[in-house]
């Protein structure tokens, strides 16, 4: 492998975590779709790299799959679900936002530190590989619970699959079925969620998960 | 006859050895195929098949088929059992089940063979008692589809040669015998025996699973010859002694996880009260000589602390129960708390001598106890199928509705009086052979070098001479109150004896208790190579000595001839009973009984079972309970009666249990608020144990 392909995949797979932490960072809906599409995008080209450098031409296919679905037809499909809720004002962050890129910071930090000696025995490429989709995992989890609206709760939940894939894709040789069945398992959930999303806004006037907890009898 | 020395004991062994018609090389037995082990995994199956089979036939037809079956197949078990064991057979099998990568290992060796065959020889028997006492069952198919894999499962737990293999038969050694437990459900009381077993069993599994993962280590060999090759640390090995000892104490009856066992076994029909107190019982104690003996490997001195304390109270607080316990049934169960008290303290001595150096003694040590062992199970199981057949003749069990049995049930009362005649260690039965075996283990401890030993081991001889001399006090008072004096209800004065085959059955133990105690050289000896595969050496032959002595250590140590004394038992027994008969009352006269001042005798005027208890509780019973005794005397000249009222509460009870009960419900309450989170909150808690188990792994390396 030369150095070249390291680099680049390295950087790659870096872009996916700094976009992460542009996700983090964004309160409002619109710019969150934008960023969660140049999230896939880093994907997609990630993918596209490993399988140029792994001469493993299925993995073009999953990139493509990225890139059409994650990058183009779920952000399509959630800016018009704000869009006809109206919602496009609103996010509210839990937690300060600064708070909030600290912890993922340390997330980061503990991912690598995780990650690095456990994986000795492969090769550099996958080990920094297996950090870097770790730690974009984490942050997308942290998004699920740092954020009160459901869009962006399914917005981190597709990001932290993303994490998943670049994982899958770096650690060689995950099979293009697995691949494409998770593919649409996210693109199920994405729709079930959508029609909850259309019921929960049609019943309490607001995406806010809150509004399910008070419903629920819920003191906060 | 010669005095050996040790030396001298260990230079005729290996003399009477090459004698013998099976050589051994070297503590491993004798390695042939897989013939006998095939046979006895046919008979488990066969077992397990009979389950379903009793749901699977008519009605009518599925008791009656079922029981002589089961016999016939345990019978064929225990027999091959005992020749496999004679003989110091070993024999392995992988069969390609469970779990994948493990598969079930089963191994036969003489260890499994001694406790197959108490399994198969009880099973037997009960399944003999069950042919009669099962026609007076009104729900046979609540306890047919369980009985008969109960039985395999005991024996699969045996057989087992790896931890998967093991806690699964184990676990269905608990569910069979649970369902059993609950066949009478709707009985008062059997709701919470059930409920009260299923945690504890629960419990003791957890335990030993947590026993058997410290075992296969970081590598994860769940098969016992790997766990046996690798060596544990000595701290965890101690800690697995630990687990193990709560692990099969809690289905063993240890004090204090003993709570269930005299709730669940007198609430299952007798026959199987009979197996579970008899026989499942010991598979427990199988279960700790295997782990603490077998795949531990050689012990520290420390490591016999726990089951000869344990056990030396276990023997004097089961039976405290059982001498103020009124139920004939609940009075057995607690009487097997303490014989298995006396077998964990049998083991605990051993291993304090096996890990001074003192082999002899060890294997004296260990051989007494599964003496106790194999005598317990006959005379445990002929005095619940007694209880049974006084159960089933009076519908009692309750020792202060009963009371002169003997005139109308003469077999039973006789058999019955073998039983407890046995179980109070009297000779010339079975009970006293292994008692006394364990006494004179208990006068060579001074051997030992540590000082703590030497007081403790002494201390609990004394607790063991306690719990013999409480034992018979006991059975003296369930004895007397069942089957002497005059009929206390109705029921009892209208009882009738019970059918053949529970006669058959209670007769055949009685003359295994008669058997083992007149000749116990031969039981002694049938244990050799178990104690050569356990602890690498043995005791001296004694089918060799004079007039089937039974020398242990050496002649002038102590010896004991059951016959001579049993001969002599009969001489002087008759020769008195002569004497009398022609001497003292040639006339016979008819007296009134229990005449003494009370000319209309009615059958209160007798002791009660609480009264005759009364002084050894007054004195003994603050041990075990928490008692108050209120007199009140009417004033001088007042006409009142005066009263006397006991109120007792069972301390382990109260402290252990309750309490154990009150904080897991207070936990439950608090953690009742984890029911009604928000998703955000939920998914926070899944990040934070995400997070929590990255960082021990961080800090790990």
């Amino acid at each position: 492998m030369s150095r070249l392909d390291f680099d680049v995949a390295h950087l790659l797979a870096g872009l996916m975590v700094l976009v992460s932490f542009l996700m983090l960072y964004q309160d409002r809906l619109y710019s969150l779709l934008n960023t969660f599409a140049l999230h896939a995008l880093a994907l997609a080209l990630a993918v596209a790299w490993q399988a140029q450098i792994q001469d493993a031409p299925h993995l073009y296919i999953t990139a493509a799959i990225a890139l059409l679905f994650k990058a183009m037809i779920i952000p399509y499909a959630l800016h018009r679900l704000i869009q006809r809720l109206g919602i496009h004002r609103e996010v509210e962050p839990v937690a300060g936002l600064g708070i909030t890129m600290v912890l993922g910071l340390a997330l980061v930090a503990l991912s690598i530190s995780v990650m690095l000696p456990v994986t000795a025995a492969a090769g550099t490429l996958a080990r920094e590989d297996l950090a870097f989709a770790l730690s974009v995992v984490l942050l997308g989890l942290l998004m699920m619970i740092t954020r009160r609206n459901a869009v962006s709760q399914v917005v981190g939940f597709m990001s932290l699959e993303n994490g998943l894939i670049l994982a899958a894709t770096g650690a060689r040789g995950m099979p293009l079925v697995v691949e494409i069945s998770v593919a649409f398992s996210i693109l199920i959930a994405f729709i079930v969620i959508g029609i909850f999303l259309f019921r929960i806004r049609e019943r309490f006037d607001t995406v806010d998960v809150a509004a399910l907890d008070r419903f629920r009898g819920d003191r906060r | 006859m010669d005095v050996p020395t040790p030396a001298g004991a260990s230079r005729r062994i290996g003399k009477a050895e090459r004698g013998d018609a099976c050589g051994y090389d070297d503590g491993e037995g004798v390695r042939t195929g897989v013939t006998l082990l095939s046979f006895l995994l046919g008979c488990v199956a066969s077992l397990l098949l009979l389950g379903p089979a009793g749901v699977a036939l008519p009605r009518r037809l599925a008791s009656a088929a079922i029981y002589p079956l089961t016999a016939l197949v345990c019978a064929a078990l225990g027999s091959s059992a005992l020749a496999a064991l004679l003989a110091g057979r070993v024999e392995d099998v992988v069969l390609p089940l469970g779990v994948p990568w493990i598969g079930a290992h089963l191994h036969l060796d003489a260890l499994a063979a001694f406790f197959l065959t108490v399994i198969g020889f009880g099973g037997f028997v009960a399944s003999l008692y069950a042919i009669g006492y099962a026609r007076h069952e009104e729900e046979p198919r609540r306890v047919l589809p369980f009985y008969a894999p109960f039985i395999a499962a005991m024996a699969l737990v045996v057989l087992a040669a790896d931890a998967f293999t093991f806690l699964l038969a184990w676990e269905t050694m608990s569910v069979t015998s649970w369902a059993l437990v609950m066949a009478h459900h709707e009985r008062p009381g059997n709701l919470l025996a059930g409920h009260v077993y299923l945690v504890v069993a629960s419990m003791g599994t957890l335990v030993l699973l947590l026993a058997f993962g410290l075992l296969a280590g970081t590598h994860g060999h769940y098969d016992f010859t790997s766990i046996r090759l690798a060596a544990t640390h000595r701290t965890l090995a101690w800690l697995v002694l630990l687990l193990v000892l709560v692990g099969t104490g809690s289905k063993a009856g240890l004090v204090p996880l003993h709570a269930w066992l005299p709730l669940a076994h007198p609430a299952a029909p007798s026959h199987v009260s009979g197996l579970m107190s008899g026989i499942m019982t010991k598979v427990a104690i199988y279960g700790f000589i295997r782990i603490a003996f077998d795949l531990l490997g050689a012990p520290v001195w420390w490591w016999s602390l726990p089951p000869l304390v344990v056990g030396a109270l276990t023997a004097v607080i089961g039976l405290l129960y059982a001498i103020v316990e009124n139920d004939l049934k609940r009075l057995l169960a607690y009487s097997t708390v303490e014989n298995i008290g006396i077998v964990f303290l049998g083991l605990g001595l051993a291993m304090a001598f096996r890990s001074g150096g003192f082999e002899t003694a060890a294997a004296l040590a260990l051989t007494a106890s599964l003496l106790h062992v194999a005598n317990h199970a006959t005379f445990k199981s002929l005095l619940f199928f007694g209880a049974g057949s006084v159960l089933d003749a009076t519908g009692e069990r309750d020792l202060g509705r009963l009371g002169g049995l003997i005139h109308r049930m003469p077999a039973t009362a006789v058999l019955f009086l073998i039983g407890t005649a046995a179980i109070s260690a009297l000779p010339p039965l079975n009970g006293f052979v292994s008692e006394w075996l364990l006494f004179q283990t208990v006068l060579t401890s001074p051997l030992l070098a540590p000082w703590l030993l030497k007081f403790l081991v002494p201390a609990a001889g004394a607790m063991l001479a306690l719990a013999a001399a409480l034992a018979a006090a006991c059975f003296v008072r369930a004895y007397g109150m069942a089957f002497l004096g005059r009929p206390r209800s109705p029921q009892a004065a209208g009882a009738n004896e019970v059918d053949v085959w529970q006669r058959l059955a209670m007769a055949l133990l009685a003359a295994a208790c008669l058997l083992l105690g007149v000749l116990p050289g031969l039981a002694v000896d049938a244990l050799r190579p178990l104690l050569r595969l356990v602890l690498g050496t043995t005791l001296p032959r004694q089918a060799t000595e004079a007039w089937l002595s039974l020398i242990p250590l050496s002649a002038r140590a102590g010896s004991y001839n059951g016959l001579i004394v049993l001969v002599f038992m009969v001489l002087a027994g008759t020769s008195a009973a002569l004497l009398v008969r022609t001497v003292a009352a040639r006339r016979m006269r008819r007296a009134p009984a229990w005449d003494c001042g009370f000319p209309t005798a009615s059958p209160t005027t007798q002791y009660t079972p609480a009264s005759f208890a009364q002084p050894l509780s007054h004195v003994f019973g603050a041990m075990a309970f928490d008692t108050a005794e209120t007199v009140a005397m009417p004033p001088p000249g007042g006409l009142g009666p005066a009263r006397f009222s006991l109120r007792s509460r069972d301390r382990i009870w109260e402290l252990l249990y309750r309490r154990l009960a009150l904080v897991v419900e207070r936990i439950a309450t608090r953690l009742n608020r984890l029911q009604f989170l928000t998703i955000r909150k939920y998914l926070s808690l899944v990040f934070a144990a995400l997070v929590l188990l990255l960082v021990l792994l961080a800090l790990w390396q």
